[in-house]
């Protein structure tokens, strides 16, 4: 609609020009003039207004109404018709463009429709800061009819029916872990929200905490109802700065609301929550090391029982949830637990939040109801393997999971599925791994991440870790043993059997996967000295195979010491004296010609 | 707070966005989150305010939200135009932005070759129609 025009921007891009050489500006300049506009409508140049395909545009402001010019011909005529009627000018000299090709709905995008939205439901689609925009998508609703309408005893059975699990990684009962909880006489209990995610390539309890804080505010308020609690606090990484920022204003705006702080909703319940920055230790994420390092303590894990449902934090009662998990529980009390039950596996309910990493075309963060298989994952939503590449692994579970293999691919994903495979759901991390990987890089890539990690309270973990670390470095550089693939199964077993908390017990896991499925690959690496991958720099030849070489001469191009000499229509010679391993000669030649 | 408080903050957000909607105002989402903001989500935002104070534009309407999923085409977008379905654009830089701010935003001709696709997820629901 347009009701009047300020202002007039005309396209100034090459490309206009190059249909129709049209000097725009000044044919507006000299038609205002004649017509006694000037000064009155200001001109804008700007960037492509639209594709124009027959001439230059202008566009009327405010409105946004777009015109080509076709001809300098009686133009001020037409733009003086125009302003006149303030109407579609007729005349044919503007035309409006044409229309362009379809766009896809969302729902026939595969990444989109094979989701299901439970947690993420919010993603993208409400402005985290505005507390009203959470409220207008049924927010805090929940927690209204939790606290006008239900007993303690009842939240907790509506969650014990859900069957929800904590989405951690461990996948205990959730329901249960609150009864247990609320059982305990002792007082002040304390919720605590375990943002502590450490996992490489795992991104989904960030993505939640910064696109939508109040559902996780909301979740914990009404575990605190339900446990007797006062007093919530959540643990987050200092390493999410945007998602520490967004769960502060969160607090405070609820606040402001009253949803948190003294007498909420007026029924008499006091709860308040506060932030705990992390310093950026891995173990951390561990329950009581987490509850440790809150007392302002060393992060280390202790002996459970305890449990910390009967004393955890200050030797208190202790409700531990992960972020996801409790962003679940607005929806269970909306929707009741039959309808979170009637989603997913029996055993393992609701929809878990993947974030699927790697050499997928589509990374991103997906949704998914529980017992989805892999398959779908990462070919359907993930879109399969960017580039020409073959899939090779997937990995799950961070450095507490598993390596699995195109055969594992029909495995559905829950709780329990692939723990005979070797793997584990985890936390939700899915790295996708093509056929540049080398899987004994990575296996040694989380052996490292779990030495750097390790807290050092015991041995297996401190000094087991290590010693497999040297194991398996020695098969990287070529002084791999044959006794040494049998050493490093029971190096492994012995770190899983007898470490302390669960980064030690889960830590070999990478080792024992990769060893299980990719056994080949570790006998050509000490056996035939050969790394199939081409990662391993001191396994690597760097041999020019004189049949695969095409002779295009790219690999003496990126080579930064000139140890490729090359010639016309003849294989390029690869001078080892020169030679500093680099592997910018691999990566650039397409022919896979040197090995 | 009462239910008739909560309910009242619900209805007052819905009625201004449905005022918002009846005045022609055009809603943009720029997706940042962490995600987004490293893959230049910053640009893409300075670049709509910028051609927005240029025009001097008033029926623009810039919010910030979350990560909408797809991390590997960030930056993203998404427009509201009024009465049409919301069109989500990927893989942005400033100059595309600008394209996208022209023929589109005030245009109301969406580019297709920067479209992902149009519409909601399936549980969102824009507000104002519910």
């Amino acid at each position: 609609m347009i009701s009047s025009v300020s202002k007039i921007a005309y396209c100034a891009s090459r490309k206009c020009k190059f249909r129709k050489p049209i000097d725009v500006r000044s044919l507006l300049e000299k038609a205002l003039d004649e017509l006694g506009y000037r000064g009155r409508i200001g001109l804008v140049e700007t960037e492509c207004l639209i594709s124009c395909f027959q001439g230059p545009s202008i566009m009327f402001l405010p409105g946004g109404k777009v015109f080509q010019v076709l001809s300098e011909e009686h133009f001020t005529e037409t733009l003086k018709g125009f302003f006149a009627s303030l109407q579609h000018p007729t005349s044919p000299l503007l035309s409006e463009p044409r229309t362009e090709k379809e766009i896809p709905g969302i729902e026939h995008l595969d990444f989109f429709a094979k989701q299901k939205l439970i947690v993420l439901r919010n993603r993208g689609h409400i402005d985290a800061e505005a507390i009203e925009e959470y409220i207008a998508h049924d927010g805090y609703l929940a927690l209204y009819k939790t606290l006008t309408a239900m007993t303690p005893e009842d939240v907790i059975g509506e969650v014990k029916l859900s069957g929800l699990r904590g989405r951690g990684g461990a996948g205990f009962p959730t329901g249960r872990k609150w009864e247990e909880a609320r059982k305990y006489g002792a007082f002040p209990k304390y919720v605590i929200c375990n943002g502590d995610e450490g996992d490489p390539g795992a991104f989904m309890d960030r993505s939640v905490m910064e696109s939508d804080p109040h559902a996780v505010l909301e979740g914990m308020i009404i575990c605190g109802y339900a446990i007797g609690a006062r007093k919530g606090h959540i643990y987050v990484r200092a390493e999410y700065p945007l998602a520490l920022r967004m769960l502060r204003t969160a607090i405070d705006r609820a606040r402001e609301k009253g949803f948190l702080g003294r007498n909420i909703l007026g029924t008499g319940f006091d709860f308040d929550i506060d932030i705990y920055p992390g310093a950026g230790a891995f173990v951390c994420g561990e329950s009581t090391a987490l509850m440790y390092s809150i007392e302002g303590k060393r992060g280390m894990p202790r002996i459970k029982p305890p449990r910390s449902t009967e004393s955890g934090l200050w030797g208190k009662p202790t409700c531990l949830n992960n972020v996801e998990t409790f962003a679940n529980v607005a929806q269970i009390i909306l929707n009741g637990g039959e309808w979170f039950r009637s989603i997913g596996t029996a055993e393992s309910t609701g929809t878990k939040v993947f974030s699927l990493t790697g050499a997928v075309k589509n990374v991103g963060l997906v949704e998914v109801p529980m017992g989805t298989d892999l398959r779908t994952i990462i070919f359907e939503i993930g879109g399969g393997i960017r580039g020409n590449a073959r899939f090779k692994a997937v990995q799950l579970g961070g450095p507490s999971g598993g390596c699995l293999t195109d055969e594992h691919l029909h495995l559905p994903v829950t709780f329990d599925s692939l723990q005979d495979a070797g793997a584990m759901m985890g936390s939700g991390g899915i790295v996708v791994m093509d056929d540049t990987n080398c899987m004994v890089d990575v296996a040694r890539f989380f052996t490292q991440f779990c030495v750097d990690e390790s807290c050092g309270k015991c041995v297996p973990c401190r000094v087991g870790l290590r010693v497999m670390l040297g194991t398996l470095e020695k098969i990287i550089v070529g002084q791999g043993e044959p006794s040494d693939l049998a050493l490093l199964e029971r190096q492994a077993n012995h770190i899983a059997s007898t470490s302390h908390c669960g980064l030690g017990q889960a830590a070999p896991n990478p080792v024992l996967s990769t060893l299980r499925y990719f056994h080949d690959e570790y006998e050509a690496h000490i056996r035939e000295k050969r790394c199939p991958a081409l990662v391993c720099v001191d396994l690597i030849r760097f041999e020019i195979d004189a049949e695969a070489c095409k002779h295009c001469g790219l690999c003496s191009k990126v080579c930064p010491v000139d140890a490729i000499t090359w010639q016309k229509k003849e294989v390029a010679v690869l001078h080892r004296e020169k030679c500093i391993r680099c592997k910018s000669c691999i990566r650039a030649c397409k022919f896979k010609a040197i090995h | 707070m009462t239910i008739k408080e909560l309910s009242e903050i619900k209805e007052t957000y819905i009625g201004e966005r449905k005022k918002e909607l009846e005045e022609g105002v055009v809603t943009v989402d720029v997706h940042m989150g962490t995600c987004g903001i490293a893959a230049g989500g910053r640009n893409v935002f300075s670049a709509l305010q910028g051609e927005i104070e240029r025009l001097g534009v008033e029926n623009v309407k810039l919010r910030v939200t979350g990560c909408a999923g797809l991390c590997s085409m960030e930056p993203m977008i998404t427009v509201h135009l009024p009465g049409q379905t919301p069109v989500k654009y990927g893989k942005l830089d400033a100059a595309k932005t600008r394209e996208i701010f022209y023929s589109h935003i005030l245009g109301g001709h969406p580019k297709a070759e920067y479209a992902i696709g149009q519409g909601l997820e399936k549980p969102q629901k824009r507000v104002e129609i519910e």
